[in-house]
């Protein structure tokens, strides 16, 4: 998949991303990503975005390859929740990974309703936020104190 | 047409003058999908049934849909490739019959164990195509698609019988619910008609989404019934609307009255068949209740609605773009799926906004002024050039008023 988004804007990724865009492995859905990426960059960011439905090795193999400050997971199917346990999981079996900042967001379930039980069990599993399908200001907040941002 | 087959059900609706409405539903539970056809079929509206698959089961990722099958994960569709074949008669037994009949609708750039599966049950109406269930759904090259999709036509070809004729319907006229113009969707549809004709298919259905001018919808529909006489005679084909696909309304008033818009269109130009969106649509996977909710509104509305005289498709904006990208596509190679895949690396077909690796990437669309979508830059597409805003990037708040428009409209108590 393209590091940037398509050619729709020329993304300055070709030296290490400072963030990695990614949907989930079972998740279509790419408004999310083409917006998210945009976000990212206007708050001075390099992003490698990965598209969607990608497969969690591709994740891992990413982070490994591009070590980015930040890992943004973004899904809106509904599979979300399961997914994303999935995936933290594997990368965080990944001792080079451990400290990495992962986050995950979208619409994570199917029935539109934010389950605490949810959250927590995507933190305890280790992500470091999980943001609902409306948090966006909250995420622009979080990204822009990310390390390792271009400061344009 | 026999009896049982979804196109000749359709086309007699149409013939009596009814519209079918069709929902976009699918449950993991066999029970609740079993529910949601009879609820469907009983919803007091001229309708034919659905399943619509899961993710997992989308992208082959068997595995994963036998584990959230095993340990009771809320799935966003139908795992029709995990439940037993006997479990999935069991569902079907009774409900799907000559007088209701069931599609499946999925979203699989390769299909070959979906088809399969749905034969197996005694289906055989579904959707999809080698690019409209590719380029907008993950990251399998184009031409896998295509030879999958061949593979698929076939398989669903030789099943015809004396008392069946399988149906496919191409999702060319959504490519990624929004910002694409009607033109690229109504050309799309119409290739991956003949796509599906030229292996073996002998009843097929094309689409178009409702997009953002209705004044331009219109245009756009009476281009597709235009292209699909020129490019499809002798096949068995009908028109089919989808109710917007894009960030839906957020409210239920907004919804409701962007379905109902819909519904008007579908019956205004003639379409025999409308697929739904739910008031939910904005928020989580409908209810059955949310379902039969849009097929009565949506069957109210077309009841109240009278066709269109069919006016005179060529000349306008969305018949001439149209006309020749097919012929373009057409004259590259004798087989479609060769031109199409020739198309796209070439960049005669580009979708806005579109992330997959096949795709040049190098249109973009804007909404215009009078409402109507439009190209902002032509890319190699063979149109006339237009280059608005190919020298600025686009920003993210740009970005969402375009994709919300039509929510914000609607949210706001238009268009009537
Ligand atoms: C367009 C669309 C499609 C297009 C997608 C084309 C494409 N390539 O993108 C098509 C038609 C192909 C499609 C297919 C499907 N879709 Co769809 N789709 C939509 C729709 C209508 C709009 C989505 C959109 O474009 N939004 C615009 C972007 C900018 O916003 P967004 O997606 O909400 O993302 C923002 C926020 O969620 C948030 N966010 C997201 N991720 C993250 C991460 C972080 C860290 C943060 C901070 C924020 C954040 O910020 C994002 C950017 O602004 C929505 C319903 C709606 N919203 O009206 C359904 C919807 C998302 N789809 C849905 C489903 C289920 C599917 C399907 C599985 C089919 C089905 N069973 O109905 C398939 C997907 C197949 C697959 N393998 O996954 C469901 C999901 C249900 C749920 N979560 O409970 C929805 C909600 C519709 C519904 N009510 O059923 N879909």
């Amino acid at each position: 998949m393209n590091s940037s988004v398509g050619s729709m804007n020329s993304s300055r990724v070709d030296a290490a991303p400072s963030v990695l865009l990614t949907g989930t492995s079972s998740d279509a859905h790419t408004w999310n990503l083409v917006h998210l990426q945009l976000v990212l960059e206007e708050i001075g960011h390099t992003v490698a975005n990965l598209g969607p439905c990608v497969p969690d090795e591709l994740v891992v193999e990413s982070c490994l390859g591009l070590r980015p400050a930040l890992v943004v997971v973004s899904s809106v199917n509904g599979h979300g929740f399961n997914d994303g346990l999935r995936l933290i999981r594997v990368l965080r079996a990944r001792p080079e990974l451990a400290g990495t900042t992962v986050v995950i967001g979208g619409k994570l379930v199917t029935d539109g309703l934010r389950n605490v039980g949810m959250v927590r069990r995507l933190t305890a599993a280790g992500y470091d936020r999980v943001f609902d399908d409306g948090e966006l200001p909250a995420f622009r907040t979080f990204a822009a104190r990310t390390p390792d941002r271009a400061v344009s | 047409m026999t009896p049982a087959s979804f196109g000749g059900f359709v086309s007699r609706a149409h013939a009596r003058g009814a519209l079918v409405v069709q929902p976009r539903m699918g449950f993991g539970d066999p029970r609740q999908m079993r529910e949601g056809l009879r609820r469907t079929r009983d919803a007091g509206a001229v309708t034919v049934g659905t399943l619509t698959l899961d993710s997992y089961t989308r992208v082959n990722d068997l595995a994963a849909a036998r584990r959230a099958v095993r340990d009771g994960v809320p799935l966003n569709g139908y795992p029709i490739c995990t439940h037993p074949a006997e479990v999935s008669r069991a569902m079907l037994d009774g409900v799907h019959e000559a007088a209701f009949p069931v599609q499946v609708r999925h979203g699989s750039a390769r299909p070959e164990h979906i088809v399969s599966a749905l034969l197996d049950l005694g289906l055989d109406a579904t959707e999809g195509g080698p690019v409209s269930y590719c380029l907008p759904y993950g990251r399998t090259r184009l031409s896998d698609a295509v030879a999958a999709w061949r593979t698929a036509c076939a398989l669903l070809a030789e099943a015809r019988t004396d008392t069946r004729e399988p149906h496919l319907e191409s999702f060319g006229g959504c490519m990624l619910g929004q910002l694409c113009p009607p033109s690229m969707l109504v050309a799309l549809s119409v290739l991956e008609g003949l796509f599906f004709a030229r292996h073996g298919l002998r009843s097929v259905s094309l689409s178009y989404a409702q997009q953002t001018s209705p004044e331009q919808d219109l245009e756009a529909m009476a281009a597709l019934r235009a292209l699909a006489g020129e490019f499809l005679p002798g096949i068995d084909t009908h028109l089919v609307v989808y109710a917007y696909m894009g960030v839906f309304p957020a409210t239920r008033g907004g919804a409701l009255r962007l379905l109902e818009e819909a519904a008007r269109l579908a019956v205004a130009s003639g379409a025999a068949r409308l697929i739904v969106k739910t008031a939910a649509e904005a928020h989580r996977i409908p209810t059955i209740a949310d379902n039969v909710e849009a097929l009565r509104t949506a069957a109210r509305a077309a009841e109240a609605t009278t066709p269109r005289a069919a006016g005179a498709a060529a000349g306008s904006e969305v018949y001439e773009e149209a006309a020749v990208l097919v012929r373009t596509v057409l004259g590259l190679h004798d087989d479609v799926g060769e031109a199409l895949l020739l198309a796209f690396r070439r960049g005669l077909l580009d979708i806005p906004y579109c992330l997959h690796p096949d795709n040049a990437g190098r249109t973009r669309s804007f909404i215009d002024t009078d409402g109507r979508l439009r190209w902002a830059d032509t890319g190699l597409l063979p149109l006339p050039r237009t280059a608005l805003t190919a020298a600025r990037r686009v920003t993210s708040d740009e970005l969402l008023t375009a994709l919300t428009r039509v929510r914000r409209i609607y949210d706001q108590g238009g268009i009537r």
